[in-house]
């Protein structure tokens, strides 16, 4: 398994693709993992060290090698809980994996974008001298955060999971129709409410090679980064929905039959 | 019977449980109107009154169609009533529509008390210019908060925590209402040197806004109360 696949059954390969039956790692994963922690030291030293200080924005410009990426795997998740709503939805088996897969997005998605509303809060205290604009983009990203939010509070509404994925699956769909309007509303409101603002462009038309360089690295940093996340929760959710759904006492069976081989090999190494 | 004419019951029967129980009369309108008074002590002076007396009516109508809405729905849940007309084979779609005509009728008299109540206490006049645009300004609003209104609260209806659930998904949804819908009744009044002209714009936004969500709120409502 190097991929999340999203019709997984609670049932089936969550129990038998580990053998110590701890955690949710696996080789796709640990690689995955491996490559992250490889591309945020570079990050890392590319962003910090090596990528050249702006001329306008001196050292605060290498915020947006964290700010930008994160914003772009931000909406990359929501496309991602979006889709996976839709496959829930109008799909024949109404497979919970993509509800899964649709939730843990949507959570990832929600903490990238609270890291760069605080990163571009920094960035823009150091640049424009305060922490906020009522700039369309800045104003329609906030409420944005907020109506993920809102998605997420309805997947822990309780009910069955069939009743939350369906539930979720039409907010999830909604926040489509939802955003786009926010947007189109708040750039009408500012367009006409103000005049043309300081902030629209960073100065940078010309973006110096390296610093370029070292946002690519961000996006890749972080991408995985998604990816590394996303794979693991879908599956910590699957074993939560495992655990509801039958009696404590056979989760607890299974569980113990799962750890039995280890406990052996243990037992046998012990004795000899 | 189709949809429409189901839909008509479901609307005068919410009227009627509104009418019987006073609760509209009684408990919201005032709530709006002491709404309006906060707003006073809070933002004191005249002038700054004067300046935002649109966006405080229409904030007022945000906080009002909350109570409104769970009031909509208390109805329905509490006797299962909302199941017992899904039993009856009652089509989503006609509740859906049917109890967001409901609502905006009561929004729609919430909104023009709002509106005497900015002229009597925050000294707004109405040109006679500005009429068409404020009634039109009114419609559409109130038919894109009714429309979330309904869907929203159906979907919280009858879990707990709802009441703290519904302003979290409510708000950042209508957020383009209170917008356009501000400006809209900014221009229709003339406030800040504002002229007829510039609200129409905001109309089509409030109309976009409100057939978007008319539709959606039809299709999705079945889905949401089905369970």
């Amino acid at each position: 398994m190097t991929t999340t696949d999203p019709t997984l059954s609670p049932t089936g390969p969550v129990g038998d693709r580990r053998s110590s039956g701890a955690g949710t790692g696996t080789r796709g994963t640990r690689i995955i993992g491996i490559a992250t922690i490889v591309a945020m030291g570079w990050l890392v030293a590319f962003g910090l060290g090596f990528s050249p200080e702006d001329r306008d924005q001196r050292e605060s410009v290498r915020l947006l090698y964290v700010h930008v990426p994160t914003i772009w795997i931000a909406y990359l998740a929501f496309i991602v809980t979006a889709i996976a709503s839709v496959m829930y939805f109008f799909g024949k088996k109404k497979s919970l994996g993509w509800d899964r897969l649709a939730g843990a997005s949507a959570e990832i998605g929600t903490a990238f974008v609270a890291v760069t509303l605080v990163i571009g809060a920094m960035w823009g205290r150091l640049t424009w001298g305060v922490f906020w604009q009522w700039d369309a983009r800045l104003t329609t990203t906030a409420l944005l955060f907020v109506t993920y939010i809102g998605y997420l509070a309805v997947r822990r509404l309780g009910g069955t999971h069939e009743q939350r994925a369906r539930r979720s699956a039409v907010i999830g769909m909604l926040a489509v129709l939802e955003i786009p309007l926010v947007h189109w509303s708040v750039r009408l409101w500012r367009s006409l409410h103000q005049e043309a603002t300081v902030l629209g462009t960073d100065g940078d038309v010309s973006m110096d090679g390296l610093m370029l360089f070292s946002l690519f690295i961000g996006v890749i940093a972080f991408s995985l980064l998604y990816v590394w996340l996303v794979m693991h929760r879908t599956r910590v959710m699957a074993m939560e929905d495992l655990l509801d759904d039958r009696d404590l006492d056979e989760a607890l069976a299974a569980r113990h039959a799962e750890a039995e081989p280890v406990v052996a090999a243990g037992n046998e190494e012990g004795t000899a | 019977m189709n949809t429409l004419q189901i839909a008509r019951l479901v609307a005068a029967k919410d009227l009627r449980i509104e009418w019987n129980s006073r609760v509209f009369v009684n408990q919201v309108l005032p709530f709006a109107g002491v709404t309006m008074v906060i707003f006073a002590f809070a933002l004191d002076a005249d002038s700054v009154l004067q300046r935002v007396a649109p966006g405080l009516v229409w904030l007022a109508t945000l906080f009002s169609l909350l109570v409104l809405v769970q009031r909509a729905f208390a109805v329905e849940t509490a006797d299962g009533a909302l199941d017992a007309l899904r039993v009856a084979g009652v089509d989503p779609r006609a509740i859906y529509l049917g109890k967001a005509a409901a609502l905006g009728v009561q929004l729609l008299v919430l909104e023009a008390v709002l509106l005497f109540a900015a002229v009597v206490l925050y000294g707004q006049t109405i040109p006679a210019g500005g009429w068409v645009l404020l009634v039109t300004t009114l419609i559409s609003a109130t038919c894109g908060l009714a429309a979330v209104g309904t869907l929203y609260g159906g979907l919280a209806a009858g879990f707990t925590g709802r009441e703290t659930l519904l302003p979290l998904l409510t708000f950042p949804a209508v957020a383009p209402v209170l917008i356009g819908a501000t400006r809209a009744v900014e221009a229709a009044l003339g406030t800040a040197g504002a002229v007829v002209s510039d609200g129409w714009p905001w109309v089509g936004l409030l109309a976009v806004f409100a057939v978007a969500f008319g539709v959606g709120g039809a299709l999705a409502f079945g889905p949401l109360i089905d369970e």
